[in-house]
């Protein structure tokens, strides 16, 4: 039991909660666009910072514990602040920071009370992943996981006058709900019979391997459902963009972190074992999931379902990591789960962090431009060099190349891979070489995809010019945002052993062994997971010797070169007639990988015939799984209804008839 | 700190920098030979490079800043690159900082730096060659990296000082992976560096171009530092090739008197590899573009397949 006012962590991640529904109330009451974009969200971010920092203080602290007498009579709310809760809190602080930050620049344009609605429920919907990060019992969790769908699907559908915009909203909020209902199942087996949701009495309970494979797949499958994992995945594409910029980024770097967060605390700390075959499992589907989201990416042409397809990559990537640490915890290597599972976390971060900034950097280019179709913009490196270079920054980050932060947890991640020979199977040794393979293929197609979305928004030429059009560059607190994320990127790529000492609290209390004592053996700088002869990585001295090396070339360069410099036109091997439509399309640059990878599409084309007055062309890739799984659900499902409606008659007396044959039924089964 | 291993690390430094032409010269000189022809001496790209410092640079108009910092970036990397890998001895300070995965994620940085560079005037060359040396680039990182992950399980370490120690000392025995990788590897550098049969470095034919494409826009002492930075590529390949597969003269450490030695095994090494190289350009045929993605297809599968015979067969 706490006390009031005693500064317990959990009491300020508490107030932070309580603070956030009120800053959201007030801005929903007072419906004033000024004052809600220039004191509502930077309040808001203030928030997560003592969110933030609270949350830090709390890794490795005491187990705080709390009962709300709210919800319904003699079912109170649980709440509990260990290291995993507080590791993702930290991550829904520390990016949520930067994103409230951008909004209140971003939203300064919008109509009043649209604006104290969006307002609201963009607090309404942090508040809640704050508390789906605290819950202690499942009724806590299903509630505020249920007011984060929600929220998050009034935040998607914020343009609702689009018939688009509606149809991604309702198919986000079935996905969730499908998911919500086998979450609601995967915490009915876990409580095994006793009929008390609290955590911890199913920490308790010692299911038999058969119900605990059963809850296991039931928690992949519903938060698989929340986070995007094949077959899961096709809200994803079609949310994203809905979404309004700010919302996309908390969606896709916060988010998708509450299912991690779920499948980590259902595996690792609820259920008492784990079997290597879910490992393998969830090894298999992150894989696939990362190249199928890597290969997708590589051929949008809307620049934030790109971002959306690159964060269902990004998510099988983290759910390789976690795979692999349940194979190492099930066989008892618990040092190799220990780095598998920093590697996971190192990455949920990163990702949080990278996303958020690129979220955010297309909602500047959609503002200023009023383009999300990547076949029409171009050039903006001219127009919004502030821009460009904070999204250059996400983009070398999420592309994973040193020495920023993307790149750390995917080192960590192939480490773990080189440790893995040596299992006591012989089929996961012939497993994991082609999965650390596959990583690095999906790894090297991220840098694809980022140069391409990188190359085809900000560089070359614009690709249609609107007279008399006035892009700007983005405003001060747009700035600060998405330079607190860039940062972030630096910071978390340069000093990674400071950050891993950190992760150890979770990596402790979820495998019981931890990484951050070997990773800091030869002092903070080296990043060395297992002994420093077989592995070790310096990312400050790699980005200094990297820009001493630029400086020294440079200068010696501009001593012995005269420096005459003048510009022309484009050379271009001589061709004189250079328009801006010669460039590479999005669609051109995406074209070997629809090549290579043609199996993997849906593809049809339409080309024109040579003697086309004015030809036309039309291409468009489909997801194959939503005509091999989807159409045939809603088909079976639409069939049933159809069946089951004939019941419906409208008449007074056929369900009369009914109800008085249920009776007779239900008596002779009770007689 | 050691003070013999930090002056062994400068003397690498500027050797490196300072022979990376002459190894472009020379793998020249032996096509040239190959071909019949009398060829321009080994000492051309100095010259080369000697004539484009001495030029003006023209910059296209729309040109940003992020076009003339890529070759200073390029530059820095794969001089970093090529200073990593141990090349004469084993005792270098600056190797732990960078393992084999941090080396290839330093060659993926340049990549990416100069596709974008390539995309930035916006012309169609540009793209063109941007898009291809990504698609050569996204299936050549992961075979180069199975074929790291390779000798990585062989020696218990991702660190290349302590591969090429590990294998070193080893008796000739052949690993049936390391031949796989080393397969593997010659067509990834194949690739990497622009050779044939994946690019041509001497034509400007544009069905076929790749890198020369990409650098198109480039003149004077950029164009300079991206040929330099070119020659410094292959120069780290070759050497991480020797390095994998041949690591035998290498001094190890605080043995000095060994480095002259050394020295004369790299350049011997380095002397059969380029005419090798160049004999391996003369017989084959440049590729289509269409086929490359088979070719490193390939060079992925033998990669990985390296991997697996060691995970099945054990390290004996």
């Amino acid at each position: 039991m706490t006390t009031l006012f005693s500064a317990l962590p959990i009491d300020i991640a508490l107030s932070v909660i309580a603070y956030w529904l009120l800053l959201g109330l007030i801005g929903l009451l007072l419906q004033n666009s000024r004052i809600i974009s220039q004191w509502i969200f930077p309040a808001g971010a203030l928030g997560a910072l003592i969110l933030a920092v609270g949350a830090v203080s709390s890794l490795g602290g005491a187990v705080n514990t709390a009962v709300l007498p709210l919800g319904l009579p003699d079912l109170p709310f649980h709440l509990r602040l260990d290291s995993l809760s507080a590791f993702f809190l930290l991550l829904l602080g520390a990016a949520g920071i930067g994103i409230s930050v951008y909004s209140a620049g971003y939203f300064r344009n919008m109509e009043g009370n649209t604006l104290g609605l969006l307002c609201f429920e963009y607090h309404v919907f942090l508040a809640a992943m704050a508390l789906v990060f605290m819950a202690d019992d499942a009724y806590l969790f299903m509630v505020a996981w249920e007011t984060m769908a929600l929220s998050s699907y009034f935040l998607v559908t914020t343009d609702h006058s689009v018939p688009e915009i509606r149809r991604a909203g309702f198919l986000y909020l079935l996905v969730a709900h499908v998911g919500a209902i086998a979450i609601l199942m995967c915490f009915g087996v876990m409580q095994g019979g006793h009929g008390d949701y609290t955590f911890a009495a199913m920490r308790h309970a010692h299911l038999a391997p058969f119900w605990a494979s059963a809850t296991f797949l039931l928690a992949l499958f519903g938060f698989g459902a929340k986070a995007g994992i094949l077959p899961l995945h096709i809200w994803l594409p079609e949310a994203h963009p809905a979404a309004p910029s700010p919302v996309s980024a908390l969606m896709s770097g916060i988010m998708l972190k509450t299912a991690i967060y779920g499948i980590l605390r259902v595996t690792f700390d609820l259920l008492g074992m784990q079997l290597w075959w879910w490992g393998a499992l969830a090894l298999t589907l992150g894989l696939v999931t990362a190249l199928f989201g890597v290969i997708f990416a590589a051929v949008q042409t809307d620049m934030k379902r790109l971002l959306a397809y690159s964060s269902i990559e990004n998510i099988g990537i983290i759910l390789v990591g976690i795979g692999l640490a349940i194979i190492f915890h099930s066989f008892h290597k618990d040092a190799l789960a220990a780095l598998a599972l920093t590697a996971t976390l190192y990455h949920a971060l990163n990702h949080a962090f990278m996303k958020g900034l690129l979220f955010l950097g297309t909602g500047s280019v959609l503002h200023a431009t009023g383009e999300r179709n990547l076949g029409k913009l171009g050039g903006l490196i001219h127009r919004m060099p502030k821009l460009a270079l904070l999204v250059l920054v996400g983009v070398l980050a999420i592309a994973g190349l040193p020495p920023l932060n993307g790149f750390v947890s995917e080192w960590l991640l192939l480490q773990a891979f080189l440790l893995s020979p040596g299992l006591p199977h012989p089929y996961l040794n012939m497993l994991i070489p082609i999965t650390a393979a596959a990583l690095a293929l999906a790894a090297a197609l991220a840098g694809y995809v980022m140069v391409k979305f990188y190359g085809v928004i900000f560089l070359g030429q614009p690709r249609e010019d609107k007279p008399g059009e006035q892009v700007h560059d983005i405003g001060i607190m747009e700035r600060i945002g998405l330079t607190w994320l860039a940062l972030g990127c630096i910071l978390l790529g340069v000093f990674p052993v400071f950050f891993i000492l950190h992760i150890d609290y979770v990596t402790q209390m979820l495998v019981g062994q931890t990484l951050g004592s070997t990773a800091a053996q030869t002092g903070w700088m080296w990043l060395t997971p297992i002994q420093p002869e077989r592995a070790s990585y310096n990312p400050l001295i790699l980005f200094l010797i990297i820009i001493i090396g630029v400086i020294f070339t440079m200068q010696v360069v501009k001593k012995f070169y005269h420096g005459r410099l003048s510009r022309g036109p484009a050379w271009d091997c001589g061709f004189p007639e250079q328009t801006s439509r010669m460039q590479d399309t999005a669609e051109g640059f995406g074209q070997p990988i629809r090549q290579i990878f043609e199996l993997f599409f849906g593809i049809t084309r339409e080309v024109p015939s040579p003697f086309d007055k004015k030809p036309h062309y039309h291409g468009e890739t489909r997801d194959l799984l939503w005509d091999w799984c989807y159409v045939p659900i809603a088909r079976i499902t639409e069939t049933l209804s159809a069946l089951i409606g004939k019941l419906q008659h409208g008449r007074i007396h056929v369900y009369l008839l009914y109800s008085f044959v249920t009776l007779l039924a239900l008596l002779a089964f009770i007689r | 700190m050691n003070y013999s291993g930090i002056l062994l690390q400068l003397f690498q430094d500027t050797l490196v920098v300072l022979i990376a032409p002459l190894l472009l010269g020379w793998v020249n000189q032996c096509r040239a030979w190959l071909q019949n022809r009398s060829g321009a001496g080994v000492l051309q790209p100095y010259r080369n490079l000697v004539k484009l410092f001495h030029k003006d640079a023209v910059l296209a108009h729309n040109a940003s800043p992020l076009f003339r910092f890529t070759p200073y970036i390029l530059f820095a990397c794969m001089w970093l690159a090529a200073s990593l890998v141990p090349v004469i001895a084993t005792d270098l300070p600056l190797s732990p900082v960078v393992d084999v995965i941090a080396l290839v994620g330093i060659f993926a940085l340049a990549r990416v730096f100069i596709s974008l560079a390539a995309m930035d005037i916006g012309t169609s060359f540009g793209t063109l060659g941007a898009r291809r040396e990504m698609l050569v680039g996204f299936l050549a990182e992961p075979a180069l990296l199975m074929v790291f992950f390779t000798a990585a399980t062989i020696s218990q370490s991702t660190s290349l000082v302590t591969i090429v120690e590990a294998l070193a000392h080893k008796q000739f025995v052949i690993y049936p992976s390391l031949a796989f990788a080393a397969a593997a590897f010659v067509m990834v550098l194949l690739a990497e560096n622009a050779r044939i049969p994946v690019d041509n470095p001497s034509t400007h034919l544009e069905l076929t171009m790749i890198h020369e494409a990409m650098i198109l826009e480039y003149s004077a002492r950029h164009l300079a530092l991206i040929e330099w930075a070119s020659a410094l590529k292959l120069l780290a390949y070759t050497t991480i090739g020797f390095a994998l597969f041949m690591p035998w003269g290498i001094a190890e450490v605080g043995n000095w008197r060994f480095v002259p030695l050394a020295l004369a095994a790299l350049f011997a090494k380095l002397l059969v590899a380029g005419a090798g190289l160049a004999l391996l350009e003369t017989v084959s045929a440049k590729m289509r573009i269409f086929r490359v993605p088979e070719f490193m297809g390939t060079a992925f599968l033998l990669a990985v397949l390296g991997l697996l015979i060691h995970f099945l067969l054990g390290s004996n």
